[in-house]
């Protein structure tokens, strides 16, 4: 288990090291903060006090001692726009971001569970059929778009829920609704699809014949084995919920850190976004690594195949 | 008919027995005569009605982007105060308005028609990037296996395990955000998609018999890869793609909708919902109709991937040959017992 733990942390450790250099190479890319940082008619004698203050002066490879230095004590420097802490800025935004994805998720996922069997016990029955109408639609409905309808409908014409904001239970219901869509349609997929097969196997047949009630079958036997591989497609959905959080916390003033990093690319705020997209990144780590474990404990199968791979 | 009824029955068995015999394997690349198969395709496609309209709504939507604003590039940016904020359905200002007009006043319907020449010129392009490059090397990669095809994994991992709307608000905050730009940014994230299937399909047609023969004769490796190994694989990926045009979309108008995108004045869909955003209240058809537009393409190339999808599988092409009261009854009896 530690072995296949530590093959994890490595593989997975190799996008956020490229996303720490990577972040660190477009800072460079974008030129000289001098000319974005200090006014237009900035002299050239305070264009150098700026450069040599800010180390820039130094040759690359000390610059970039200095940076992973100020990676790890969390040093990303300050806002433009508040002059606030960057990465303070950072993890404030972040538990924001945290609920949503959280609670979009584990709603995600009891929902697909529950119609994704429902939708399994009869295939090409009306079930099945509404699942798969559901997931075709969560494929082809832009997430803004699906917000926007939602605020016109719900917010503006019948007047049930805020518009935005996060007061009050109300102001929950439109991202998470927007959020869920796509991770729901998915996962509803491959929970069915794994059920089917699961359902059909000989352990079913063995459960059903010595009397085994189908609620209990479905939850006891076939679910346990179904249930891997949406676990890892999970996963994947809330790495690309990140995509949805920009979007959707963008539309609804959610205070989150997609909110953040749009803003502070609006307004070239760079500092800030450096340190929102690491944090981002070293979420989606933590993230993996998690998804990884719950996997190898939820089946067997998993650990030797891939700790030897 | 009788026939196309009794041989499925036939293939049928193939995948119940778990491992296809290999006598019976369709020989692959060379088919049954490439213009018959063209054919049968088209009759398979004009058999589903749902494919057969998605199509068409396609080839529509299509042309109204390469022809459209050709007509209505000047009437898009006609601005007549008089009729701002007219609301859709009603002829009372002429036809250009029957979707209503925006608060300068300008014909919503034109300027849907002109935005869908930058969508589709966004989409199309990023698209075709990613699947040459992606399946070209992933190809390359599975037929050489070893090393190339590691390193090749390794970065497409890395592409994937981040979100790509981060990526690409990170590279267009870098580089300014313009049409050439989000086409670089949405292929480069896209490639891995074709990157690990034309691997996997790759990797597992080296090792077939018909590819060991061309190499016993001495052919070299990328006259193989494009004789023997592209041929068979492409199927796959052209449906891949289909579905890709979807993704790809979507991404481009989120980012147009965010303010990275597309930049005014000039105008995509995206773009339009995200300016009638602060109508809402007063004037709700400038963001929901851009955003119909775009769902209606989208399910149009979902539903033509779906349909493709089964089309070009030798193996499952006899399902659309079917009837469909008969396609009905014979799904849950093959998937009860796989």
């Amino acid at each position: 288990m530690l072995i296949y733990l530590r093959k994890r942390i490595v593989s997975s450790a190799l996008p956020l090291v490229v996303v720490i250099v990577g972040v660190f190479a477009l800072a460079r890319m974008t030129g000289n903060p001098a000319s974005l940082y200090l006014p237009l008619n900035a002299s050239q004698q305070m264009r150098d006090d700026f450069t040599a203050r800010n180390g820039l002066d130094q040759p690359l490879l000390v610059q970039m001692a200095d940076y992973f230095g100020g990676v790890l004590r969390l040093d990303f420097g300050q806002s433009l726009r508040t002059g606030q802490d960057a990465a303070a800025m950072a993890l404030r935004a972040f538990p924001a971001t945290l609920q949503l994805a959280a609670t979009t998720m584990v709603l995600a996922v009891l929902l697909a569970l529950v119609v994704g069997c429902w939708a399994a016990l009869k295939p090409n029955g009306v079930a099945d059929r509404i699942s798969s109408f559901v997931s075709m639609a969560a494929a082809s409905i832009p997430d803004f778009w699906l917000a926007i309808v939602g605020i016109w409908v719900f917010a503006i014409t019948l007047g049930w829920l805020p518009t935005s904001g996060v007061s009050g239970a109300g102001a929950w219901v439109l991202p998470i609704a927007t959020l869920l869509l796509r991770p729901f349609g998915v996962l509803v997929q491959i929970v069915r699809g794994s059920m089917v097969s699961a359902l059909s196997e000989p352990y079913i047949k063995l459960a059903r014949s010595r009397g085994a009630g189908e609620l209990r079958m479905v939850t006891h036997h076939a679910l346990r084995n179904a249930a891997a591989p949406a676990l890892t497609v999970a996963g994947d959905l809330t790495v690309g919920l990140v995509n949805g959080a920009v979007v959707v916390e963008t539309i609804f003033g959610w205070p989150g850190i997609g909110k953040l990093m749009i803003d502070s690319i609006l307004q070239r705020d760079f500092a800030v976004l450096q340190a929102a997209v690491l944090l981002t990144a070293v979420a989606i780590f933590a993230l993996n690594i998690l998804i990884d474990m719950g996997y190898a404990l939820l089946d067997a199968r998993v650990r030797p195949v891939t700790a030897r791979a | 008919m009788k026939s196309s009824i009794t041989e499925p029955a036939a293939e049928d068995q193939l995948p119940a027995d778990g491992q296809p015999l290999p006598g019976k394997q369709p020989h692959p690349g060379k088919g049954s005569g490439k213009q018959d198969g063209n054919l049968t395709l088209l009759r398979l496609l004009l058999k589903d009605r749902f494919a057969a309209v998605s199509a068409l709504v396609l080839i529509i939507i299509g042309l109204t982007a390469v022809i459209g604003p050709v007509l209505m590039g000047d009437l898009a940016t006609k601005q007549n105060l008089l009729f701002a904020n007219k609301a859709p359905f009603s002829l009372a200002y002429g036809w250009e308005y029957v979707l209503g007009s925006d608060s300068l006043g300008r014909s919503m319907l034109a300027r849907l028609v002109v935005a869908s020449r930058t969508t589709f010129s966004v989409a199309l392009p990023a698209v075709a990037a990613a699947l040459v490059i992606g399946s070209l090397w992933g190809v390359w990669a599975g037929y050489h296996r070893g090393w190339r095809e590691n390193a090749s994994m390794r970065i497409a991992d890395v592409i994937m395990s981040f979100p790509s709307l981060l990526l690409a608000v990170v590279v267009l905050y870098v580089f300014s955000p313009s049409a050439g730009n989000i086409v670089l940014i949405l292929a480069l994230t896209r490639i891995p998609i074709y990157l690990r299937t034309a691997r996997a399909e790759s990797a597992e047609l080296q090792s077939r018999t018909f590819v060991d023969a061309a190499r016993t004769f001495g052919a070299r490796p990328n006259a193989i890869i494009g004789r023997h190994v592209i041929p068979v694989v492409l199927p796959t990926l052209l449906t891949l793609a289909t579905l890709e045009f979807c993704y790809v979309m979507l991404a481009e108008s989120s980012l147009s909708f965010l303010g990275i995108g597309i930049q005014p004045p000039d105008v995509s869909w995206g773009l339009m919902v995200s300016q009638g955003r602060q109508y809402l209240q007063t004037a709700w058809w400038l963001s929901i109709f851009p955003g119909v537009a775009i769902v209606v393409t989208t399910i149009a190339a979902n539903v033509l991937a779906a349909w493709l999808r089964i089309a070009t599988d030798p193996a499952q092409r006899w399902r659309l040959a079917l009837p469909r009261k008969r396609l009905i009854v014979r799904i849950p009896v093959k998937e009860a017992k796989p």
